[in-house]
Order: structure tokens, then sequence, then C-alpha cells
């Protein structure tokens, strides 16, 4: 077990370096000069000089690389081009509103998801399952900034229920601070909803045709203790994978919605540091959600393995990484 | 040349595969709204009646009419032209960007997969290390850093879903690898690259015909989010994301119609991409 732990954790801070690989590669390599870039075609090229000079984009690449991968160990996320402050003291509150907004989506999702689809399945192919089915695939298609903008025109303009910005001020009470995200949280859940209820179903209609759930029946178990001992236990499982895979699509979605609604999360820090081609900054939140994806996923494998006797024999045995679902990210 | 050794078999299991394609309803639905839109992006204004350029600023914000069955937005163009002509870009884009992926990808996963070992590990590493991004975030990063065009678009997503595709390729290959047609191509003295794209790639292009499908839908989601956020195609162009983009300020002054009809094109595309995925998804796995 714990050799599977450790090669499990090394192929993480493996996929980590590769990651901050890419990442400095577009964002210092790319994009050329970057006092040339802040700058404008227009500037004396001795501005742009000592401009590079003081960002310290003069130096060679592998030098920038190595401080900048060292700089990120002591918490050190770089200068920002356009704030000329420190990066990493304004990522950490945009990382922590982010949170906020997505676990707020989750904890509405999770169940409902589940829920749905494990209603379709064991309805399946009725009337119920059909209008579960189709709503979720018609909710998950939908971009966020469409479904986002319905919202505000009906809840925030047309009935004016809910606030059309996500940001209840400074020193808001929990409470004010909840109303003002109920809004942006429903285009994350229409989209997450769909995800969530297809792979609930699948599962449960797959554990429903098994042979130990037919032995559970023939034995005379109860149907509620079939259901809820034998299929829901061994259905949800895959589930949790993809509710980990989905932490990276809905921070993707957050950079949409947070614009969308001006909330000061990761994803409106990464809109910005693009439009300003600050990168520094956008490194900086590129990254953060590089380190929120493998985490959550490294999460979702570990309960996995913690839930699923199976899987934890063949973890103890070494085999693989754990099982991976389909990143629809 | 070497010779497959199921040489018959898999032409007339791929006709009796378009043949069962061909009688699903959602197919059908999902092959005629794209058709539809493909027309609108060839013939464009000769459709529309109207140029999706040409402003009149008097006649700004009218709402749907006998005139300008869209209405117009707030310059005055008419809603309905850049609405037809506005899947112009997404429809070279997304097939485009989707094939690139497609292409690199099977060939990665293909040797990922054939060769394993070493090769396997690294790539697959790789792989997980663009996986743990959200495609809009790698695509801003990298669009970013190139400087938003339809080149860069195109470059940036055939890169992202490179891959994701790999991946799903890689999978199938390793469910072929053991195999006995593979050892006989072999001792009838095939290479390497010979016995995958002559043995084992005929035998994945179901997989990869899906997966395709599959991209093609997020593509579209990718592109239509990164001109919504102003990171794709560029105005005045027309554009269903970027026109969205342009005027939804003024949906809570009512003008609605400059922002649903976009909306609602947007969401018939990604349907129509998803009902034809989802029909040959039934049809391949039957």
């Amino acid at each position: 077990m714990a050799a599977f732990l450790l090669r499990r954790f090394g192929l993480m801070l493996l996929t980590l370096w590769l990651l901050s690989l890419i990442v400095f590669f577009a964002g210092q390599v790319l994009p050329g000069d970057p006092g040339r870039a802040i700058l404008g075609p227009l500037a004396a090229q001795s501005a742009v000089h000592s401009l590079d000079v003081q960002l310290g984009v003069d130096r060679p690449l592998l030098t920038r690389y190595f401080s900048w991968l060292g700089g990120i160990f002591h918490g050190d996320l770089g200068l920002s081009y356009s704030f000329r402050s420190a990066v990493a003291p304004l990522v950490w509150p945009a990382l922590f509103n982010s949170l906020k907004l997505a676990a707020l989506a989750f904890v509405v999702v999770v169940p409902l998801g589940i829920g749905g689809g494990v209603l379709a399945a064991l309805r399946a192919g009725r009337l119920t399952d059909r209008v579960i089915s189709v709503t979720g695939l018609t909710l998950a298609t939908v971009p966020e900034f469409v479904s986002g903008i319905v919202i505000i025109v009906l809840f925030a303009v047309t009935w004016k229920v809910l606030p059309v910005t996500a940001a209840a001020g400074p020193g808001a009470s929990a409470g004010a601070q909840f109303h003002h995200l109920i809004l942006p949280a429903i285009p994350l859940i229409f989209v997450l909803f769909g995800y969530f209820a297809r792979m609930a179903r699948a599962g449960t209609i797959d554990a429903l045709a098994a042979d130990y759930t037919r032995t559970a029946v023939l034995k005379g178990l109860p149907r509620r203790t079939v259901l809820l001992r034998h299929v829901l236990r061994n259905s949800l499982l895959p589930t949790i994978t993809v509710i980990a895979t989905q932490t990276g699509y809905l921070i993707g979605g957050l950079v949409v919605v947070e614009t969308l609604f001006n909330y000061q999360g990761i994803g409106l820090l990464i809109f910005n540091a693009a439009k300003s081609k600050d990168f520094p900054m956008l490194m900086a939140g590129v990254l953060t959600v590089g380190v929120v994806y493998s985490v959550a996923t490294l999460g979702a494998d570990l309960l996995l393995i913690a839930l699923s006797p199976r899987l934890r024999a063949s973890a103890i045995g070494d085999t693989g990484t754990g099982p991976k679902g389909g990143g629809a990210a | 040349m070497t010779q497959t050794v199921t040489p018959v078999a898999v032409p007339a299991r791929a006709t009796a595969r378009w043949r069962l394609l061909a009688r699903k309803p959602t197919f059908l639905i999902g092959a005629a709204i794209l058709s539809l839109w493909i027309v609108c992006a060839i013939f464009g204004e000769s459709i529309a009646g109207y140029s999706p350029l040409s402003q009149s600023l008097l006649a700004a914000n009218t709402g749907p009419s006998a005139a300008h069955w869209f209405g117009t937005d707030q310059l005055g163009r008419d809603v309905l032209a850049r609405v037809i002509t506005g899947s112009r870009d997404i429809l070279v884009i997304t097939p485009l960007a989707t094939l690139l992926g497609t292409l690199c990808g099977t060939v990665l996963g293909l040797a990922m997969g054939y060769f394993g070992g070493a090769l396997d590990l690294i790539a697959s590493r790789i792989v997980e290390a663009v996986l743990a991004l959200p495609s809009v975030i790698v695509a801003f990063l990298f669009i970013v850093a190139l400087g938003p065009s339809t080149v860069s678009l195109i470059i940036v997503i055939g890169f992202i879903f490179t891959p994701l595709i790999a991946r799903t390729v890689r999978a199938a290959v390793l469910a072929e690898r053991d195999l006995d047609y593979l050892p006989a191509a072999r001792l009838l003295g095939a290479g390497a690259w010979s016995v995958m794209l002559v043995e084992i790639l005929p035998n994945v292009l179901p997989a990869i015909l899906v997966e395709f499908s599959v991209r093609l839908g997020y593509a579209i989601f990718t592109v239509a989010t990164l001109s919504f956020l102003g990171f794709g195609i560029q105005p005045p162009t027309p554009d269903w994301g970027a026109d969205i983009a342009a005027n939804y300020g003024v949906l809570a002054a009512g003008y609605w119609w400059e922002t649903l009809f976009p909306a609602l094109a947007i969401a018939s595309l990604i349907v129509a991409v998803n009902l034809i995925t989802d029909s040959m998804e039934q049809v391949m796995s039957s």
C-alpha cells in the first residue's frame, strides 16, 4: 500500500513538473520579447531593453526557468507585469473565492446528478428516463455564457430577485455572500448535471444487470436492501472519478462565469491576465488550476481505493495508477 | 506491400454500419441540421439578403420584422445575416482543428500502444500534464502567446486534442496488440509502422471516428467560448460567440433578439453534432 501511494504521488509530481514546462514554454518562450509586448511596437528599443532588465527577462531561458521554478517552492510566483507587484498575494484570495463558488455548485449538483441518474436507470426506457437523459444532454451542451445570460435576464433583470454581480462587497456576511453566489452557480450546475447523471445512470444500469444483483434478489433480500447495499455501492464508484475529473472542466467554466458575473476568482484573474498579456500572472493562474486538478484526481483515486475492496487488492499488488475516467474538459 | 489478413471482412462491416447509421432518426436529424449550417456557411450572403457588415445606425436595435426577420443589432446590422454568415469561420476552424488533433493523436496513440515501454510512459505523463488543464485555459495561454487568428486557433485546439485522442487510440491499440493477425503480419516481414498503419489502423478506425465526432462537439464549445471571451474570432467578422459578447450588454434594455438568435445557433450546432456522435457510438458498439 505504501509503495502504491509513493508511486502514485511520484507520478503526480512528474505530471506537475511537465505541466510547469508547458506553462513556461507558452508563457515565456512563445511570446518573444515581453518588454516589446508591453510597451508596443512604437516604443524606443532602449526603453524596451531597460524594462526587460527590470523584469529579469534579459537572462537566458534556462536561468529564468529555474529561478521561476525555485520561486514557486518558496511561494513566490513572480512579478505581475501589469500590477508591478508580487503575483502570489493576488492568486490565493482569488483561488479561495473560486473554491467557494465551486463548492456551492458541487454541493447542489452532486446529489442532484447522482439522484437523477439513479432514478433514470431504475426507470430505464420509460418517460422519466427520457426526460432526465434528454434534459441532462441538452443542459450539458449549452455553453455557460448562453445559460448564464438567460439566467441574468430572468432573475436579475426581469424579476429582480437576485443580484446581477457575484461580489457581495468587502466584509459581507456569509449569508450575503451566499445570496450573491446563487446565480453564478446555476450555469455550472447545468453543465455538470448532465455528466454526473449520465455516469450514475450507466453505472447503475450495469450494476442492476450484474450477477451479484440477481443473486441478491433471488436470495430474497428486500428491494431497498438490494438497491442500497448491492447496486448503489458498486454503481457510484465510477461516478467518483468523473466528479474528480470534472473539477478541471469546472475551473474552465469558472473563467466564463466569473467574467460574466464579475466575481474575483481564479477564472477572472486568468481572464484579466490574458487580456493584459500579463504572462507571470497568467502562468501562475494556469499552474494553480493544474495543481488543484492533480490534487483532486489524486484524492479521487485514494477514495476509490478506500471504497472498493477489488481495487484495494490490485493497488497493493501495484499494477497501475488506479482507474481513470474520461476527462471531458 | 503486405496484404491485410482480413481484407474482405472490414469493408463489408463498414458498409453495413453506414446502412445502419442512415436508418437512425437521431443521425438523420443531426445530419440535417449540420447540412443546413454548412449550406449557410458556403452560400452565406446570397441566402441572407443583407450584408452582415453593412451598418445602418438609423435602424439600430429594431425588433424582428418582415424586413429583418431576426431584427437588427446596435449598429443596425441585420441579425439574420450575421447568424447565417456566422457559421462560416466556426465551420472552417473546428473541423480542421479536430482533424489536426485526430491525425497527431492517432500517430501518437498508435506508437504509444504498439511500442509501449519508455515511450508510452513518457508520452502518458505528457498526456496527463495537458489533461490537468481545462481546454479553455490551455487555449487561453497559447492563444495569448501566439496572438488570436484563425491559424492559431486551429493549431492550439489541435494541440489540446492530440493527447486526448492519443489516449483513446492507445486504449484501442492495446486491445488489438495481442491478437494473432499481428505476429502473422510480422512473420510476413512487415515493419513496425507498416503493421500499425496497414494492420492495426483499419481495426481501430471506428473508435477514431467516434472520437473525432466527440471532439468536434467540444471544439465548437471551445471556439464559441473563446470568441465570447474575445480570444477567438475577431470582430467585425460575424461570429455567434463574439456577437453575443458584443450585444449582451443591451439585453437588459429588452433587445433580446441580438443575443438569443446567435445563442440558439450555437446550441443547435452542438446538439446536431452530439446527435450524430450518439448514433455513431450506438452503431459502432453494436
